[in-house]
């Protein structure tokens, strides 16, 4: 356990701020390659930000009347939130399904999703060309309830809620704060049920979103299964980014994971990719399903028909059947090729419906411009930056302070 | 008992009642005045081409004045800076012209994407913007089947622009749109959209050799304010004809439909499940947070 924590844990939450004065200092060493890396972009993303809400939003992008929609959305917030995923099915395997032998990465995962939301859809402001409206449709000023933005924008905030109750245990841990701790994680349950059914309406409310540019999305990537499609890829999408986040976290972060649970990971690990398997099943079977009902076999011999093929069959069934064949091996290396794999393959199904399949016969395609490329990497950066910080202070990784044990016992 | 019977059979009736004019009503208001939709007929067979119309636009909507281009061939489309082109078009019938603009949906998917109802549809027929609520996200550009919303990319307090049928600055002061009161051809006709309706289909049936029989607009995205006349086909003056007759917010009516039920389900069944699995875990529950 780390000091810090204990002489919080110790104090009882008295001196508070001088504790919270000395935490908000970095630990450990400055020059490392990611500080290298991140920082200069930071700065300079911090620039282009100015530039864009002094000059405005195509003083940077290179969006156009065509496509209002470019990177930030498309990448930033319905990618990102599609990598978020993991938190809810994860707090659903743990708190709904009781299994507990996953309850080790449920901390990290809600972390991971909570932080994902706050930038991701923090991202959205910046694309917002009116931002000081943005709280007409919450404060009730005008409900635009006829439509499906509306409900994804109230669902993002109240999901944050949700995610913030559900973490909010570590938080006063972290704090020494004995009674709120008690409080709060009574509260989990409720906020877990609420969360998934939230995520379950808002994963499928981004397709939803694409639902009336029928005529602008390439027909291979548009049905009115969108919904459904965003849903049941969330999952494999956020559990793929739960096993290469902990393939990473576990040698970044290694003197924080404790012996028990660095053993326990290869059992996780292995019950992922078999919900992996699964769910990328019916996901394929689905995706069939709508092409065989749509007849859309002459469009295959195209370009984009080849895009599709590449999408179908090299990034769902191929790491499907990696994921299949290294569970029953059980091959830790082999789960996560294919958890990059499936990566790959869920940027490239938002992005062809977001992007590269949007508009797809005009003339002039879009591609990003590299300050927009900058900015997304810039909110990506400054994301990894505060998860790092939280890392290294909040019992996320590591395990509870001492008291949370007695005082459950 | 034959009282109850009664009785029950009254209620019966009330609901049933309250059901069928619930739904009648929004369909035909017979006793309220509600005014009609109202709209424009654009025919082209009227127009020459002289884009005074889009001089006109500009300056009764505060827009920089059109440039002077002589080559209007081919597709020059509306953006931040022009609500209204004209467009000269080869066609197997010669020279034809046409006037693109916001057609005004009856459903418009604008109005239905818009979460902040900047975007909105006017109980007289047209479909105005709203800069006090509008917060920028461009969904509505999304949306719109004819791409008609523009963004004003190049400014920190971007509007957007899209024909507006002069709404707050003439219509409802009892003025004609500023194109409709200047065209110097009559090639456009401001009234209900059920009067348009039929001065489309009186002007083609007493020149048939002049107008192909449809009238862009009547149906398509289920229908709009603007209606087209055309002597072509209109995919040669460069209108889209795939366009589906249903309106566009259909599209995505089964999806918020089943949002409540969700709502209501989805938590009942996940108790159930939590309730149900805890059994078989007694002992762990001290790992709870
Ligand atoms: S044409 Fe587009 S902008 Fe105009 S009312 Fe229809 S959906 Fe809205
Ligand atoms: S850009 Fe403005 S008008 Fe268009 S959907 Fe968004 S809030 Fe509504």
């Amino acid at each position: 356990m780390n000091s810090q924590t204990a002489i919080a844990a110790d104090n009882d939450g008295k001196s508070t701020w001088k504790f919270l004065l000395r935490e908000l200092k970095p630990k450990g060493r400055w020059l490392t390659p990611f500080n290298i890396i991140s920082i200069p972009i930071i700065l300079f993303g911090i620039a282009l930000i100015v530039i864009r809400f002094w000059k405005g939003i195509g003083a940077i992008t290179n969006l156009s009347q065509e496509i209002p929609w470019g990177l930030w959305i498309g990448f930033d917030v319905v990618t990102g939130v599609a990598f978020a995923g993991g938190a809810y099915v994860i707090t659903f395997m743990v708190y709904i399904l009781n299994m507990r032998q996953y309850h080790s990465i449920v901390r990290v995962t809600v972390l991971n999703g909570f932080l994902a939301y706050l930038f991701y859809a923090g991202a959205l402001l910046l694309d917002l060309g009116r931002p000081w409206n943005v709280i007409n449709p919450i404060i009730g000023n005008n409900f635009g309830v006829s439509s499906v933005l509306f409900l994804v924008a109230w669902h993002f905030l109240l999901y944050m809620i949700a995610q913030l109750i559900e973490f909010s245990p570590a938080i006063a841990e972290w704090l020494g704060a004995r009674r709120a701790r008690k409080i709060l994680s009574a509260m989990t349950l409720g906020a877990v049920i609420f969360g998934i059914t939230l995520s379950m309406l808002h994963q499928s409310g981004l397709g939803a979103l694409y639902l009336m540019a029928k005529d602008k999305i390439h027909p291979l990537w548009y049905s009115e299964f969108i919904p459904i499609m965003f849903f049941v890829s969330s999952i494999f999408a956020g559990l793929s980014m739960v096993i290469f986040e902990g393939s990473i976290s576990h040698r970044v972060f290694f003197s924080q994971i404790s012996e028990k649970n660095h053993h326990k990971q290869r059992g996780i690990v292995l019950g992922l990719s078999k919900i992996c398997t699964g769910s990328m099943f019916v996901y394929f079977f689905l995706q069939l399903l709508v092409f065989i009902h749509g007849k859309r076999w002459d469009l295959i011999n195209t370009p984009m028909g080849y895009w599709y093929l590449l999408e179908m069959l090299g990034f769902v069934l191929l790491p499907m059947t990696l994921f299949f064949y290294s569970y029953r091996s059980g091959n830790i290396m082999l789960i996560r090729v294919a958890a990059i794999l499936t990566m790959v393959g869920v940027v490239l199904n938002r992005l062809n419906v977001t992007i590269i399949g949007f508009r797809w016969d005009m003339a002039v395609h879009y591609v990003p411009s590299w300050m927009e490329i900058v900015v997304t990497l810039t909110v990506l950066f400054t994301e990894l930056w505060i998860f790092r910080w939280v890392i290294n202070r909040l019992p996320v990784l590591r395990d509870s302070p001492a008291w949370v044990k007695e005082e459950n016992n | 008992m034959d009282l109850h019977r009664r009785d029950f059979l009254k209620v019966m009736c009330a609901t049933g009642l309250t059901l069928a004019t619930g739904t009648a009503l929004n369909a035909t208001p017979k006793n309220k005045y509600t005014p009609e939709f109202h709209g424009i007929l654009y025919d082209s067979v009227r127009c020459k081409g002289c884009r005074g119309c889009e001089y006109d636009c500009a300056d009764a909507n505060g827009l920089p004045e059109p440039e002077p281009t002589k080559k209007i061939r081919g597709l020059r489309k509306t953006d931040e800076n022009h609500r209204t082109v004209v467009n000269e078009h080869k066609t197997s019938k010669g020279l034809v012209y046409v006037k693109m603009q916001c057609m005004h949906c009856n459903e418009p998917a604008c109005t239905a994407a818009c979460l902040t109802q900047a975007m909105s549809k006017t109980k007289e027929g047209p479909v105005i913007w709203r800069g006090d609520k509008c917060m920028g996200c461009r969904y509505c550009m999304v949306s719109c089947p004819f791409d008609m919303p523009k963004f004003e990319y190049h400014s920190p307090n971007p509007k957007i622009q899209k024909c507006t049928m002069c709404y707050d600055t003439r219509v409802l002061k009892g003025e004609l749109p500023a194109c409709v009161e200047n065209c110097p051809n009559e090639a456009l006709m401001f009234g209900t959209r059920r009067e348009l309706i039929s001065e489309a289909r009186r002007r083609i049936y007493e020149k048939p050799g002049e107008y192909v029989e449809q009238i862009y607009g009547e149906h398509e995205a289920g229908g709009s304010g603007w209606l087209y006349l055309s002597p072509v086909p209109f995919e040669e003056l460069g209108m889209n004809t795939s366009l589906q007759n249903a309106s566009y917010p259909a599209l995505t009516k089964g999806f918020l439909y089943s949002v409540p039920s969700v709502f209501v389900l989805v938590p009942a069944l996940l108790l159930g499940i939590q309730q149900a699995t805890k059994k078989n875990h007694p002992n762990d529950d001290s790992d709870d947070e």
